[in-house]
């Protein structure tokens, strides 16, 4: 277990010795991401709240360095563990450079004053997330997406070599998400910097991690790499989603699909349809699609949505057993659409192309 | 250019202060030139009763009014961090009027046996006073999270804590009853200078703690959970608090009865006079504050209606209600 900067064995969380997860086994290497996923409530913050030893725990213990983390003092877990937090913070009459400047608190002496070194130190964090012009603002006067990142910078002054975040990104909008995911992981690579957080996003989380814990019941229902997580529709399980799809490789999502028989039929291809799909099922009308090749841009989203779907083998061409199929298909719809953009003029989509034709000789194409 | 302007207020109060002492010293019933002050503190016996007025009497009053003055904004300084609060104060939170209860219990307990109450005494009571709301209060912020709901459960403790003092002052029989209503009343009057030596004495030792303590204060303003990361005792630091703050206020209260606003309006003006809130700045600045303002207040209650004086909580009270009010307005605008 040596070489894992941080671990757990047989950890229990809880607030007011109840237990909430039981015997939770994490581990990480020094430089290396752990994020925690989850549904909400399902007790991230309880873990992460008791890693930093805000709650104490209520069984089993956590290793830092090697060393049980109940044995340091308040100081000395300040020196190796700094934290970003969801709760928000309305200090007064403090400026963001303050804000910042407070993590170097460990560090300072009786009347924790700034020394040279220590002003250097909060200019290249300040530096290191870009917020070095919010240094004279008021900190309550900023966006939340600038408070997370002055509070990112804050972290990063404690010099800490393990980093603790509770949703970090939930107020940042997708550029911020990106910046402020991309300097978490400049840090972990560049500085050894280890890494755990919980997060929402569960394609930032995939892209992020290293390893990856599932919170869910009362205890890590998996741990490991993103790969082995997100596989074999776990996540909709983990979730509990009942409605809708979750599509593992690109991590998009879509709504239910709409009931009934299918209305139109949508020829499509190469993400042609997909605008489209997402436009019926607004609707509420139910459609049918075909034929797609199981490696299309449409396939993931088609198969989300589509109440009949016809599809070919990658790198396969249609055969004429799928065509027919189509055809059947298309003849229980009254209206059939070729997806805008779509090309037809390709050696392989003959077959689409007289699919189109069957439709325009029926007079349902539109 | 930050640290120029520091010490050019830090230079402004010091200044004012000394003006207001010497003004409190020389203005009154009876004015007295200020080279006569000089020369009766120089040792040389003027006019008897000029002495005897300087000496006895404004000098001592006005030491009462800057040291109780100064060890009011910082208790309020201390609770407004503690509750992350900005209309927090010794009296808008009840501790003030909780204070003042016990010590009216035991002045009068004391007066009907003839006995003297010694300074010392009065602290106790009056800390023990304070304690007792201060616990009500923090029963209560656990319930309350809103910052003005705190406030008036505050209010409604002081209320019935001075409901209290009123029915046993007005039932007291005794001669220096006109003496205890005054001082229920907040009033800077009749200080002695063994009052002067004791508070001196408690109040400098609690600030001078209190100023050690300002560099987990600076964490604290940061919320518990980042400042607990940083290294701090959460428990005890807020215990600290607790105790110190209380112990100011009851200091306060014990000498010169419940004196309004101070405590809320003083750490505010302050800290907007400085635009920081850092408590190694804060500390002596509004202890400073705080007696500067005090002695403004005393003057006017000495002088304005003269030879009527007013009670010093009904001065305090025009210039500190304002400053609560416009804390408020600002705070809304902010999104509290």
């Amino acid at each position: 277990m040596d070489e894992f900067y941080f671990y757990t064995k047989g950890m229990t969380v809880g607030y007011h010795g109840m237990p909430l997860i039981r015997n939770i086994e994490l581990k990480v290497r020094r430089g290396e991401i752990l994020t925690l996923i989850g549904p909400n409530g399902a007790g991230k913050t309880t873990i992460l709240k008791s890693i930093i030893r805000q709650l104490s725990l209520l069984g089993g213990t956590a290793y830092l360095d090697g060393t049980d983390m109940s044995r340091f003092t308040g100081n000395e877990l300040a020196r190796r563990l700094s934290v970003v937090l969801t709760e928000r913070v309305r200090p007064e009459l403090m400026t963001c450079g303050d804000v910042v400047a407070a993590g170097r608190y460990p560090y300072t002496g009786r009347f924790g004053v700034l020394n040279d070194r220590d002003r250097e130190i909060v200019r290249e964090a300040m530096e290191l997330v870009s917020i070095q012009e919010l240094k004279d603002r008021d900190f309550r006067q900023i966006s939340d997406g600038q408070k997370q990142r002055v509070m990112l910078a804050r972290a990063l002054c404690q010099q800490p070599e393990i980093l603790v975040l509770d949703e970090p990104t939930s107020f940042l909008d997708i550029r911020y998400k990106l910046e402020f995911l991309s300097v978490i992981q400049k840090m972990s690579r560049e500085r050894r910097l280890t890494v755990i957080l919980s997060l929402h996003e569960l394609d930032l989380a995939e892209r992020i991690s290293d390893r990856i814990a599932c919170v869910r019941g009362d205890c890590i229902d998996r741990f490991g790499p993103p790969e082995e997580i997100f596989s074999g529709g776990y996540i909709t399980e983990l979730y509990g989603m009942t409605e809708g799809a979750y599509d593992e490789l690109t991590g998009s999502l879509e709504l239910e699909r709409p009931p009934g028989p299918p209305e139109v039929f949508i020829i499509a291809g190469c993400g042609t349809g997909t605008p489209l799909f997402r436009k019926l099922q607004r609707e509420g009308v139910p459609f049918a699609a075909g034929i797609l090749w199981e490696n299309d841009l449409d396939y993931p989203a088609a198969r989300a949505l589509a109440a009949g779907l016809v599809t070919e083998k990658p790198f396969h061409p249609f055969s004429e057993e799928k065509l027919l199929q189509a055809k059947k298909l298309l003849d229980s719809c009254s209206r059939v659409l070729c997806a805008p953009g779509l090309d037809l003029e390709g050696k392989m989509t003959e077959k689409l192309r007289s699919l189109a034709g069957y439709a325009q000789e029926q007079g349902k194409l539109g | 250019m930050k640290q120029k302007r520091y010490v050019l207020i830090f230079l402004c109060l010091a200044a004012a202060m000394l003006l207001l002492m010497a003004a409190n010293v020389c203005i009154g019933s009876v004015n007295i030139p200020f080279a006569e002050v000089l020369r009766i503190l120089g040792g040389e016996r003027g006019a008897d009763v000029s002495a005897d007025i300087v000496l006895q009497i404004r000098l001592p009053r006005a030491l009462a009014a800057a040291i109780l003055g100064g060890a009011l904004a910082l208790s309020g300084y201390l609770l407004q961090t503690f509750f992350h609060n900005p209309i927090a104060g010794p009296f808008t939170l009840g501790i003030s009027s909780g204070a003042k209860l016990t010590v009216a219990l035991v002045m009068v307990f004391f007066l009907e046996r003839a006995l003297r109450v010694s300074s010392l005494i009065l602290i106790l009571a009056a800390f023990a006073g304070a304690m007792i709301s201060m616990s009500f209060v923090l029963l209560m912020s656990k319930a309350l999270n809103h910052m003005s709901t705190l406030i008036v459960s505050g209010v409604m403790i002081g209320y019935i804590c001075s409901a209290v003092t009123d029915f046993v002052v007005t039932f007291a029989d005794d001669s220096d009853i006109v003496n205890l209503h005054n001082w229920s009343q907040g009033s800077f009057s009749g200080v002695s200078w063994n009052n002067v030596a004791v508070m001196t004495v408690v109040i400098f030792l609690t600030s001078a703690f209190v100023f050690l303590l300002s560099k987990p204060i600076s964490a604290y303003q940061l919320g518990e959970a980042y400042a607990q990361n940083m290294g701090l005792n959460i428990r005890l630091f807020r215990a600290l608090l607790v105790l110190l703050s209380s112990l100011l206020s009851a200091c306060v209260t014990a000498f010169a009865g419940p004196v309004s606003f101070v405590g809320t309006a003083v750490p505010q003006i302050v800290k907007n006079v400085f635009r920081t809130a850092r408590p190694i700045l804060m500390i002596p600045a509004c202890f400073l504050g705080g007696a500067v303002f005090c002695l403004f207040c005393d003057l006017l209650a000495r002088t304005l209606f003269s030879p009527t004086e007013l009670s010093i909580s009904t001065v305090t009270a025009v210039f500190g209600a304002p400053v609560v009010i416009v804390i408020l307005l600002r705070s809304k605008r902010e999104g509290a």
